[in-house]
């Protein structure tokens, strides 16, 4: 085996030198660093990744190879991978090929046999930065010039890169079987998804709790949506800056005029947030792993929780219909908000977790519920955690 | 919610002597909740019988009791402190299971003592089978098929139903003692009726085997708000079917997916809510098949354990204070992260390292292997931080001390002996060196997957020592450039390893290291993976470039080096000394550095030194540290042999030892010199002699005489030593000790029969010198100093013979230059005072006497090293007068793990067995030896059947200890020998069969537990076996045993204290004030 030679340059001019460990090229992104122990795969295959290169802190990547349940979509749209080492034998029952093989066939540059650590501490301490990673030029001086050449995620539409270009219906459930769905629903909710980038685990989610489930590309009008008649609208995660989203802020105007039950998920709570008035602003170097605390105002409880998000929305910027439900404890950052008077709730994080706990899946209920009485059932479920 | 108000006391147990099971782990824990408790205003009593503990130390509770933790005394203690609460999540199973037992009594509810931690109900659940299982089905968890019984009647059917290999598992017994695996029905009936035996509920649960499934442990805390956070996930690499605390384990978890894993979590979340944990901590373990990925619940531990301990130095979160502050009610979410100080504690680690630990063996203690099964049989542990599993697994493996510089070979003669089949067997039934079986296997070309059929090892971990094979061979092949060393250096390789395999010397390597510029780096363990920024000084070594190690610029900075794994010889006693030292020197305005391994002690607790280095105490490693810390000196004395071993190279490397200079401490290991030494001084001694080969050793031990006592040269703990009583016994031993040494030398020293062995700690600054302790043996001299009981002051020695001790121990301690502690041993035969052995170091016994006088040595020797006098550190005149006697006795006893090891004879020795010890404080010495005796387990009888068998050198003695039990209204029973010899003078006692006379015989009377008591001393060389039944089904009867005249002549003298009265309690704090000195 030869050692294909990587290096990975940041704007400021630092510069690793380590290890190709998937395909080869150049990718320019933004460097993200992801907290997270396990879930490489869903990280990888996270669309809301979109032009970012994700440095993982834990440092051995790739253990359990790659599996067939767990992919988050049809392919990696990240721009890179960053570890400390790369496992070239996985041992999994559920294995089906290593990361590494993967990276190289989804067409994904990475490196390893980097201090991430001290890559993570230059990120925490100046901020998200762009950077690329090269397997053919070795040149550091080069490889700056053009980093800082490369567009920055600021005002860049990314969603349309990775929405589906038609609508399509979605049917599979999570793999096991979740306590407590699905919920007792007089007849199947249609739920439409607005796809930004959406992760099957949140498809998967609805689907477990009882749910039809209609995908429809980013650009859907609020007409488009509201004539495939849904119960309820989801809006997806994704990557990126909501603010150029200006199609997607009208199409959920129009959602909430209608007052369908709406739920948002992290870029979804940010177009949310946008639509309702408010505005979002960019975190120095975001929140991307599994271990946030997240306090439920509403119950006083912790849950652990799964996130990826480098903007944010200023809750002070909302009408006053709009309150603050969640609250990360590590920042106090504002996590999640409801609509007094419409049918409509977001968070900033991923209830659907994958990867992460599934502490926050009682979300999922809870839109179940604002479905269930808007059927006419009054004995709502209660919000069975995990 | 806020802390409760309600309460004002609490009674915190501790978990008693270290046993195998219950380690220094349960000092960290307590030490560190007493602590948080303590800050929050709560008055806190403790009962702790071990000495030798952090959290005994009078400044931490309000109230320290080193009593016996029996219900009987605990009850006492309620009685009169009245606590409000019991927090016994703390203390190990010990505590559990005798907060249930307070419960069970009624005395909680008699004196309206709260459980907290753990209501009676959760820990009833997750200890007894039966209503585990149960629990757990209802929540829908899958469990191995199981069947409860409590005899043997249907155990056929069982067998069947279950399929073999069965596993036996005997309710409410620490580290699983007393259970097994069995193959067959036979060893299936075997294993039962041991279990039975062992389980104090008689009741043992027989299982489906989930042998080489995957196993898991999650270390998980809730609070009353129903906030839930996993803390770390460790994996093990020993699949199930070896005892998880003798199982090599890795955090975090590695070979799962996030859906596993996380599923995992799902059902440990749910296993703590039904059983109703909701303010604590808990170990919730898994197996995984790892053909299916079918997941059972093993077990669930509803308090801080060892796991935990293990979680908290791997990760930063320190569970115990968090558990003890959810127990007065804060919930997570209203604490903060220490490490951090911004975040809160209510979220779950991130680490960007990896964890192995890797526990330690004494089985050459008990001649005989065991193979690995679900009793833990280990009796220490090491832990090593790295990058990758690679480094930080090579990192354990050298920080063990067992002579491997990492993932290295056994010697080539031993495995050349193991042919295919042989080596096939070792693959399939594990032993203590199962990994180096697996890294011959696949020096032999054997696969990872193949390993993994026969091992149940995951492939993962077989492919990363394949890895380490495959580079090993790399650097045999190529030429060494700054490269190729480095990426050795990242995968852990030491400079050992490295020169080993490339032929050059260590320094060697290491100077090419210096060279290229190839060192240390040091990173943070800092809970957040660097997410945010980390104000604790806890760091680990690796080679991954960025060092956030800064160099303090503070001008005063000491090192102390720990004591590494626990092993039988060197224990918590010695962690105790270091956590003193440093505390000492943090008084005097020192900046601290603290360098050790092992995860379980209060030293590697982040913050109790100003900087802790978690690594291997190798010369290389520790090297590592000094150079990154320059610090003034560093301090040898403290961690037992571990660090000692060091001082040579350190000194040579221009380390500064700060102390007893390294010159001393080579005098007083040299034999030779030291004789030398002893003459000038008119210090007598057993005549000795050197020998460097088997004809060597016949001549030196025939020219002392008969017995000798002969041993290697450089020993811990008495490792090898033996008292041989003629030529065949000096061939036979230096056959073995001269194949087995690189260096072989034995030193031979006459023996001296029935004398009395004394023990002395001493203090000194180089110009004065303090005699702190001259505690007296019970047992003679043959029997190891560690494994001897011994009472303070001494009970038979006259003054005359104290006043040498002292005289000659100062002007020993000035001819050595002694700078901070010293421990001598002595004997004293037919009124000549011996001198044994000098070990200019803290020992074994520094604990016990600074519990006994009050004057904490360690610490006094801590600041006599940073250069104080020590007449400013001793109460005033002391120096002068020498200790007053104190008002009270204290005796130490020690507790064997005889038990763990099926089939050993429970007798003492020259080679030391004990684990741990306890301390009893009482009035006179009889009392002090009786609660002595309770608190290591084996209450005295007061009355009953006495059993007694002893050597004809005991007869004489036997007739006063005969007597005085008749006396005691005790009735006796003898065999024919020693029935004739009482009849004989005039001593009624009944008759029983020596074994194969007839039936019944001794052993069944031991068997039917007919008997109170049994005095049974094997006699000196022969017809050991024939007391070994005797001795051995007592101890698995747990019939109180005295192998041991002199003990027998304490235990008499005990039990007559014992009748008529029941023992009474004292606080550390109403002690002291009795004592003619002022104590801080």
């Amino acid at each position: 085996m030869v050692d294909t030679p990587a290096l990975l340059v940041l704007e400021d001019g630092t510069v690793f030198s380590g290890r190709s460990c998937g395909a080869s090229g150049e990718r320019f992104g933004e460097l993200v660093f992801n907290t997270a122990l396990t879930g490489y795969q869903e990280v990888l295959t996270d669309p809301s990744y979109c032009g970012q290169i994700v440095v993982m802190t834990y440092p051995m990547i790739g253990n359990y190879g790659i599996t067939a349940a767990d992919h988050e979509s049809r392919r990696p749209y990240l721009e890179g991978f960053v570890v400390r080492e790369m496992c070239k034998h996985p041992s999994n029952w559920e294995s089906v090929e290593s990361a590494p093989a993967f990276l190289e066939r989804s067409g994904v540059p990475a490196i390893e046999g980097i201090d991430t650590r001290a890559l993570t501490r230059r990120l925490r301490e100046r901020g998200a930065m762009r950077g690329v990673i090269s397997t053919v030029d070795l040149d550091p001086k080069s490889l700056l010039r053009k980093v800082r050449l490369s567009p920055t995620m600021a005002g860049l539409d990314l969603a349309s890169r990775v929405t589906c270009e038609a609508s399509y219906p979605w049917d599979e459930a999570l793999p096991d079987a979740v306590r407590g769905w699905p919920l007792p629903f007089p007849l199947k909710p249609h739920v439409v998804v607005m796809d930004f980038g959406v992760k099957r685990g949140i498809l998967r989610s609805l689907v477990s709790l009882g749910c039809r489930v209609t995908v429809v590309p980013a650009l859907s009008s609020g007409e488009d949506i509201l004539a495939l008649r849904p119960d309820a609208v989801l809006l997806s995660n994704g990557p990126g800056d909501p603010e150029p989203l200006k199609e997607p802020i009208a199409a959920i105007r129009r959602l909430l005029d209608a007052r369908l039950p709406l739920f948002g998920i992290c870029l979804g709570h940010q177009l949310l947030g946008l639509a309702l008035g408010g505005k979002t602003y960019k975190l120095k170097f975001g929140h991307h792993g599994s271990n946030h605390p997240v306090k439920d105002l509403s119950t006083g409880r912790v849950e652990i929780t799964s996130q990826n998000h480098g903007f944010c929305v200023d809750l002070s910027s909302l009408p006053k219909e709009a309150s603050t439900t969640h609250v990360n404890l590590n920042d106090g950052t504002s996590e999640g908000l409801a609509h007094s008077q419409l049918p409509a709730f977001s968070v900033q994080y991923h209830p659907e977790a994958s990867a992460g706990p599934h502490d926050a899946r009682y979300l999922f209920t809870r839109f179940g519920n604002m479905l269930l009485e808007r059927m006419g059932v009054r004995a709502a479920a209660p919000e069975l955690r995990a | 919610m806020p802390k409760r108000t309600d309460i004002e006391t609490i009674l915190v147990l501790g978990s008693g002597p270290i046993v195998i099971g219950q380690a220094c782990e349960f000092d960290y824990s307590g030490t560190q909740g007493i602590k948080a408790l303590r800050e929050d205003g709560y008055k806190i009593v403790l009962i702790n019988s071990n000495p030798a503990t952090i959290m005994t130390d009078p400044g931490l509770s309000d109230r320290t009791y080193i009593e016996p933790l029996t219900p009987e005394t605990v009850e006492l203690i309620i009685a009169n402190e009245r606590p409000q609460a019991l927090l016994p999540t703390l203390g190990g199973q010990t505590a559990l299971n005798l907060a249930v037992a307070l419960a069970e009594r009624g005395v909680l509810e008699r004196y309206k003592v709260e459980l907290i931690g753990a209501p009676l109900d959760a820990i009833q659940k997750a200890e007894d089978r039966q209503r585990f299982k149960a629990t757990m089905q209802e929540i829908g968890l899958d469990l191995p098929k199981s069947r409860m019984l409590s005899d043997l009647s249907e155990l056929q059917s069982i067998a069947r139903e279950l399929g073999f290999p069965v596993v036996v598992r005997p309710s409410f017994t620490l580290g699983g003692t007393g259970g097994g695996v069995a193959y067959n029905l036979e060893e299936l009936r075997d294993k039962v009726h041991n279990a039975l035996e062992a389980s104090p509920v008689k009741k043992v649960l027989l299982e489906e085997s989930v042998i080489g499934w995957k196993e898991y442990e999650l270390e998980v805390m809730r609070d009353a708000k129903d906030n839930f956070v996993v803390v770390c996930s460790i994996e093990n690499i020993d699949p199930m079917g070896v005892h998880t605390g003798d199982s090599i384990t890795v955090a975090p978890s590695q070979t799962l997916t996030d859906r596993q894993y996380q599923a995992m979590r799902d059902e440990a979340r749910r296993a703590i809510s039904a059983i109703g944990v909701s303010t604590g901590g808990c170990n919730v373990q898994f197996a995984v098949d790892p053909r299916t990925g079918r997941r059972t619940i093993i077990e669930i531990n509803p308090r801080v354990s060892r796991s935990s301990a293990l979680a908290s130095k791997a990760t930063g979160f320190p569970i115990a204070k968090f558990a003890a502050k959810l127990a007065v009610g804060y919930t997570l979410d209203e604490m903060s992260n220490d490490i951090t100080k911004k975040t809160p504690a209510c979220f779950e680690p991130s680490i960007d390292y990896v964890v192995t630990k890797v526990p330690r063996f004494a089985f050459e203690k008990f001649g005989k292997e065991f193979p690995l099964d679900t009793a833990m049989k280990s009796v220490g542990e090491v832990m090593a931080c790295g990058r990758t599993f690679k480094e930080s697994f090579q990192k354990a493996l050298r920080g063990l001390e067992t002579g491997k510089a990492g993932f290295e070979d056994l010697p080539k003669e031993i495995r050349d002996s193991w042919d295919e089949s042989t080596l096939l067997r070792k693959l399939s039934i594990p032993y203590s060196d199962r990994l180096f079986v697996v890294r011959e296997a696949l020096r032999r070309g054997l696969s990872p997957a193949e390993l993994n059929r026969m091992t149940g090892i995951d492939a993962w971990f077989l492919d990363q020592m394949k890895d380490l094979l495959d580079f090993e061979a790399r650097l045999e092949a190529e030429k060494l450039t700054p490269e190729l060393l480095r990426e050795a250096k990242r995968q852990g390789f030491s400079d050992r390893q490295v020169a080993r395999l490339i032929g050059k010397k260590e320094s060697d390597v290491r100077a090419l290291r210096k060279r290229w510029d190839i060192i240390p780096s040091y990173k943070l363990v800092d809970t957040c993976a660097a997410e945010f920024e980390a104000f604790t000084p806890y760091y680990y070594s690796t080679y991954d470039g960025e060092s956030e190690a800064q160099r303090s610029k503070k001008a005063k900075k000491i090192a102390i080096l720990g004591s590494g794994p626990n092993r039988i010889g060197q224990g918590i006693e010695f962690d105790y000394a270091c956590v003193h030292a440093v505390q000492a020197l943090r008084e005097l305005g020192y900046e601290t550095v603290m360098v050790n391994c092992n995860p379980e002690t209060v030293s590697t607790d982040y913050d109790i030194s100003d900087r802790l280095y978690f690594e291997p105490l190798t010369f290389e490693d520790v090297m590592g540290v000094l150079e990154n810390e320059k610090p003034q000196g560093v301090i040898v004395q403290f961690g037992g042999q571990t660090p000692l071993n060091l001082t040579r190279r350190l000194s040579e490397a221009g380390v500064k030892i700060l102390g007893t200079s390294p010159k001393s401490t080579d005098l007083a290991e040299d034999r030779m010199r030291f004789g030398a030494v002893l003459k000038k001084l008119g210090i007598a001694a057993p005549a000795y002699g050197a020998a460097r080969s088997p004809k060597e050793a016949l001549a030196v031990a025939r020219r002392l005489g008969y017995p000798v006592m002969v041993r290697p040269s450089y020993v811990l703990g008495g490792r090898a030593m033996e008292v041989v009583f003629d030529d065949d016994g000096i061939r036979a031993y230096a056959a073995k000790a001269f194949a087995a040494s690189e260096h072989p030398e034995l030193f031979i020293d006459r023996f001296l029969s029935d004398a009395v062995e004394v023990d002395v700690d001493a203090v000194s600054d180089g110009v004065d010198v303090f005699v702190a302790g001259i505690m007296e043996h019970i047992e003679e001299a043959g029997v190891h100093s560690g494994d001897s009981a011994c009472t303070l002051p001494p009970h038979s020695i006259t003054p005359g013979m104290v006043e040498r001790i002292k005289t000659s121990t100062k002007r020993l301690a000035r001819e050595l230059k002694i700078v901070g502690l010293m421990n001598l041993q002595y004997a004293i035969k037919d009124g000549v005072l011996y001198l044994l052995e000098a070990n200019p170091r803290a020992s074994r016994t520094v604990p016990f006497v600074s519990k006994a006088t009050g004057l904490p040595l360690a610490k006094i020797a801590a600041k006599v090293i940073a250069g104080k006098r020590l007449k400013t550190l001793l109460p005033p005149g002391i120096l002068k007068t020498g200790l007053p006697d104190l008002p009270y006795a204290a005796t130490k006893e020690v507790v064997l793990p005889f038990i763990k090891f099926p089939g050993t004879d429970p007798m003492l020795g020259p080679e030391m067995k004990s684990t741990g010890e306890v301390m009893g404080l009482d009035v006179d010495f009889p009392r002090s030896f009786a609660k002595a005796q309770a608190a290591s387990g084996q209450a005295l009888p007061t009355s009953g059947l006495v059993f007694l068998s002893v050597r004809d050198e005991d007869k004489p003695h036997l007739l006063s200890v005969a007597g005085q039990l008749k006396q005691l209204g005790f009735d006796l029973v003898a065999t024919g020998n020693t029935h004739a010899f009482l009849t004989r003078h005039g001593i009624q006692a009944k008759t029983v069969f020596k074994l194969g006379e007839g039936k019944p015989d001794v052993v069944d009377l031991i068997k039917q537990r007919n008997l109170a008591l049994v005095i049974n001393t094997p006699s000196g060389k022969r017809a050991r076996s024939d007391g070994f039944s005797i001795r051995r089904t007592s101890l698995d009867f747990g019939v109180p045993i005295v192998t041991n005249i002199n003990a027998c002549q304490a235990v008499v003298r005990a039990v007559a204290a014992l009748r008529g009265t029941r023992l009474g309690t004292v606080a550390l704090q109403d002690l002291y004030p009795l004592l003619p000195y002022k104590v801080n």
